[in-house]
C-alpha cells in the first residue's frame, strides 16, 4: 500500500504546483479478472508537460496508461474501479463515448503500427472519422501533421508510398503524426522506443519534448536515461502501487522512497 | 571428444539420416501418384480438346461430334453462384468469430460445428438440399445446385476468414481504436486491409474446391445434354456430365469426359496457383 504520508506528499505537490492539471487519477484500482494490477493508484498529468511512468516489469505502468485512453476496454474481463478525471469529467463512468474520448486522448505503441495502406492515407485516416476537410486543406493537414512528427522532409515526395515501407524509426514517427493529425489534448507514449535503434530514438524523443509545449504527455518507460532526458514529472511504480511520484530531477537525485533509489540505481528491476 | 567419435553424436546422425530417408520416400510415393494422374488425364483429355468443346453442346448417345459448351456454362453459373451466395455469408461469420466474438464460448461452439460441416461428405450436403429445396420446388433446378455449392463453400470461407483475421495483429486494432475509430470501422479499414491477401485466397480455394464437386449437383442441378441458363430447371455442368459419359459405351462421350476432366483440372490449378500468388504477396 501506498502509505498515507506518500499520498498525501503527492497531493501536496499538486496543489503547491503552479501547472494546470490535465487528469486526475484518483483512488484508481485495476482488475484483469480477479487478479489486481494497480492499487489505489493517485496521480495528477500536468498540462503540457510529459510524465514518466517508471518502474520493473509488471509494476503496472503499461496498465495505468491504457486505462487513460480506456484502451482495456477492448477486452473482456478488465475493469477499473475509482476516478480518472480529464478536463472536469470522469473518463471511467459508464456511457461515456469511447471514440470521442480517444480521439482526445491519443497513443503512440510499443511497435510501430502503420496501417497497411499509403503514408498520405495513414494520416488522414483518422482525421477523416472528426472532420470534413477539402483536398487542400487535408493535404495541409498532413503536410503539419508530418511535420510536427518531423518526417515531412523524409517523406514530402513519396506520400503514396505504403506505409510499411518505411524504416522502424520512421514508421513510429508516422503514428506520431497521425496522432497529432486529429488534434488530440493528451498523448500516451507506450515504451515508443523500445524497438528503435540509438539514432531513431534520439529523434523520437527530442520529438516528444517539442510536442510537450502542446499536449499533456504520458510516456511508460524502462529506460531511466530516457525518463530523465524528456519527462517534467516521474512516477515510480512497484508491484501495482505508485511508490512515489515528483519532478524528474528531484526522483532522480534524491528519492525519498527507498524502493525507488533501488530501482533507480540498479539494485533490482 | 571430437563430433565424430562421440557415440551420442553419431547416433543422432544415424537417427537423422533414416528420418530423412523416411521423409523423402513419403514424399515420392505422394508426388508418383499425383503425377500418374495428371499425366494419364493430360494424355486422354488432350486428344479431344478442339473449338468444338467451346461452342458445341453436349451430344447425343452415338451421334459423335458435339462439344461442352452447355456444361461449361452451366458450370461456371452454378460456381459463381454458389460462391455469390456462400462467400458474403463465411466472411461474416469468420468476421464475428475473429473480431466480435473472439471472447465467446458460442464462438468456439461455431468453429466445431463448422469444422464438422467443413469434412461433411459432399453427397450428404447434396441429400439435404434436395430434401429441402428440390421436393418442396417439385423438381431439380440450377438454382438448388447453387445452394448445395454455396453450402460447402461457407465452412471454408468461414474458416479461412477467421484464421485470417486472428494473423492481423492485435495491436493494429488498438491503434485504429487509439485513433478513435468505432470497431466496424476498425474491421472494415484496417483489419481487412491487412488480411485481405488471405481472405481472396480463402474464396478462391472454395471455388477450386466447388468446381470439381459431383455428389452435391446429382441431386439438385442434375444435369441435361442442352443449352439452358433458367434457373428453375435442371443446369448442365461439368462434373455431372463427366460422371454420365466416363461410364458409357459410347467412345465419343467418353473422350468429351476425359477433356471435361481436364479442362476442370486446369482451372482449378489456375486458381490454386492464383491464390498461392496472391497469398504469397499479401505475407510479404
Amino acid at each position: 500500500m501506498m502509505t498515507g504520508a506518500a499520498a498525501a506528499q503527492i497531493m501536496e505537490h499538486a496543489k503547491t504546483t503552479p501547472h494546470h492539471v490535465r487528469i486526475a487519477i484518483n483512488n484508481l484500482d485495476f482488475y484483469y479478472g480477479t487478479s489486481k494490477a494497480l492499487k489505489s493508484v493517485n496521480l495528477p498529468l500536468y498540462a503540457n508537460k510529459a510524465t514518466a511512468f517508471i518502474g520493473p516489469s509488471g509494476c503496472g505502468k503499461s496498465t495505468l496508461l491504457r486505462v487513460l485512453n480506456r484502451m482495456y476496454d477492448l477486452y473482456p474481463g478488465q475493469r477499473a474501479t475509482g476516478e480518472v478525471v480529464l478536463d472536469g469529467e470522469n473518463i471511467l463512468k459508464p456511457g461515456l463515448d469511447l471514440n470521442l474520448l480517444r480521439a482526445r486522448v491519443g497513443m503512440v505503441f510499443q511497435k510501430p503500427t502503420p496501417f497497411p495502406m499509403s503514408i498520405y492515407d495513414n494520416i488522414a485516416f483518422g482525421v477523416r472519422l472528426y472532420e470534413k476537410l477539402n483536398k487542400s486543406e487535408m493535404d495541409e493537414r498532413v503536410q503539419r501533421s508530418l511535420e510536427k512528427a518531423a518526417l515531412w522532409k523524409e517523406v514530402k515526395d513519396k506520400l503514396n508510398a505504403s506505409g510499411l515501407s518505411l524504416s522502424g524509426g520512421q514508421q513510429q514517427r508516422l503514428c506520431i503524426a497521425r496522432t497529432v493529425a486529429v488534434k488530440p489534448e493528451v498523448i500516451l507514449f507506450d515504451e515508443p522506443c523500445s524497438a528503435l535503434d540509438p539514432i531513431s530514438t534520439a529523434k523520437i524523443e527530442e520529438l516528444i519534448d517539442e510536442l510537450t509545449s502542446d499536449y499533456t504527455i504520458a510516456i511508460v518507460t524502462h529506460n531511466m536515461q530516457q525518463a530523465a532526458r524528456v519527462s517534467q514529472h516521474t512516477a515510480f511504480m512497484y508491484l501495482g502501487e505508485l511508490i512515489e511520484f515528483g519532478e524528474t530531477n528531484g526522483i532522480f537525485t534524491s528519492p525519498q522512497d527507498k524502493r525507488t533509489q533501488d530501482y533507480i540505481t540498479g539494485r533490482f528491476g | 571428444m571430437t563430433p565424430n567419435t562421440n557415440p551420442y553424436y553419431a547416433a543422432r546422425k544415424r537417427k537423422n539420416a533414416i528420418s530423412m530417408a523416411l521423409c523423402v520416400s513419403a514424399t515420392l510415393f505422394g508426388l508418383t501418384w499425383l503425377v500418374l494422374i495428371l499425366a494419364t488425364l493430360l494424355w486422354n483429355g488432350i486428344a479431344g480438346l478442339n473449338l468444338a468443346i467451346f461452342t458445341e453442346n453436349t451430344p447425343p448417345p452415338n451421334a459423335g461430334g458435339g462439344g461442352l459448351a452447355n456444361a461449361i456454362v452451366g458450370s461456371l453459373m452454378l460456381t459463381a453462384i454458389g460462391v455469390a451466395i456462400g462467400g458474403p455469408i463465411g466472411i461474416l461469420a469468420g468476421t464475428y468469430m475473429a473480431e466480435y466474438g473472439r471472447y465467446n464460448r458460442v464462438t468456439s461452439v461455431i468453429r466445431f460445428i463448422n469444422d464438422i460441416l467443413l469434412s461433411a461428405p459432399s453427397i450428404i450436403i447434396g441429400l439435404f438440399v434436395y430434401g429441402a429445396i428440390v421436393r418442396p420446388m417439385g423438381g431439380f433446378s440450377g438454382l438448388a445446385g447453387a445452394i448445395a455449392l454455396a453450402v460447402i463453400v461457407i465452412p471454408v470461407v468461414v474458416r479461412t476468414t477467421e484464421d485470417m483475421l486472428l494473423l492481423v495483429p492485435n495491436q493494429i486494432r488498438e491503434a485504429a481504436a487509439a485513433l478513435g475509430y468505432p470497431r466496424s470501422h476498425v474491421i472494415r479499414l484496417v483489419a481487412y486491409r491487412a488480411a485481405r491477401a488471405g481472405l481472396i485466397t480463402g474464396v478462391l480455394l472454395a471455388v477450386a474446391r466447388i468446381s470439381g464437386e459431383t455428389a452435391p449437383l446429382l441431386f439438385t442441378a442434375l444435369s441435361n445434354q442442352f443449352w439452358n441458363v433458367d434457373l428453375t430447371k435442371t443446369v448442365a455442368n461439368l462434373p455431372v456430365t463427366i460422371n454420365n459419359f466416363i461410364n458409357s459405351a459410347d467412345s465419343n462421350w467418353k473422350q468429351l469426359a476425359w477433356t471435361g476432366a481436364l479442362l476442370i483440372t486446369a482451372a482449378v490449378l489456375t486458381l490454386s496457383i492464383a491464390a498461392r500468388a496472391i497469398g504469397g504477396k499479401g505475407s510479404k
